[in-house]
């Protein structure tokens, strides 16, 4: 069961980032981003990874895609020189992709192993560390400090976003 | 499911939001292809925080960093669209290629 779930999910990341990457449409690309995230989610929980899938759900697709819809609709781009795309840089940027990808597979493949196999990661009920309260224990016990920057962070994004928003 | 999956899926993942950030002329996508990388590298982490669990039931690490990167994910996003809505207001385009007309 969990397997073919893994299967499917993959399968269709793969798809929905193909997709993502080669619609004409700005507002498709966004579309195939949010089912992108949902099998990333699906992921998540048969990684037993609850409260990430959440999260990713709520904050991605919820928030941040949009965000991206909303500028895409208030910009109305339908200028046909958006959609020009080189020919040279498709060959030279597939041939970057291509050999970055062979490589970095290749060492995966030859890796040796020098832990003991794991054989069954995507499985869910196994442990209870992807759940709130732990999550939320070791948030706020031992990653308190950073927990605390990010706050900082997000007030600047804020004012950035404002700064840059009122001109 | 083993980790060498993952690691390909993710792999792949990364792959294509790089080559869609190489080829892609519009800005708003180049930014989604970024989330994708980020999110490929989130699969990643929660893989092997879930190897780590296996291994000696530790591994809460992995999806603390999880969260924080999405932090910065939704941080980084707020100011790059506040960037491309000022950059559409003073050119009427979002080619990144015609980026460097902002500069006064």
């Amino acid at each position: 069961m969990a397997t073919s779930l893994f299967w499917l999910f993959s399968a269709l990341a793969i798809f929905a980032a193909v997709m993502v990457v080669t619609s004409r449409l700005a507002i498709y690309s966004i579309l195939w981003l949010v089912v992108l995230f949902f099998t990333i989610s699906g992921h998540y929980i048969l990684m037993n990874a609850q409260f990430l899938a959440i999260v990713n759900i709520i904050v991605y697709a919820g928030a941040i895609m949009v965000l991206f819809l909303f500028v895409v609709m208030l910009m109305n781009v339908n200028d046909p020189n958006d959609n020009k795309k080189s020919i040279g840089l498709a060959i030279f940027g597939g041939l970057a992709t291509i050999l970055f990808l062979l490589s970095i597979l290749n060492i995966v493949f030859n890796a040796q192993h020098t832990t003991k196999e794991i054989n069954d990661l995507a499985t869910t009920s196994t442990g209870d560390i992807g759940l709130v309260q732990n999550l939320g224990m070791e948030l706020f016990k031992n990653y308190v400090l950073p927990f605390e920057i990010c706050g900082v962070l997000f007030l600047s994004a804020i004012i950035g976003a404002v700064t840059l928003g009122k001109r | 499911m083993q980790i060498q999956y993952y690691l390909y899926l993710s792999f792949i993942l990364f792959g294509i939001g790089a080559l869609g950030v190489m080829i892609r002329r519009n800005a708003i996508i180049v930014f989604m292809c970024i989330e994708m990388m980020l999110n490929s590298v989130n699969l990643l982490l929660v893989a092997f925080s879930k190897v780590q669990y296996a291994l000696n039931a530790q591994g809460i690490d992995g999806q603390i960093f999880v969260f924080f990167v999405m932090v910065v994910a939704a941080a980084e996003v707020t100011v790059g669209l506040a960037i491309i809505v000022m950059c559409y207001r003073n050119t009427r385009s979002i080619d990144i290629g015609l980026m460097n007309r902002i500069k006064n």
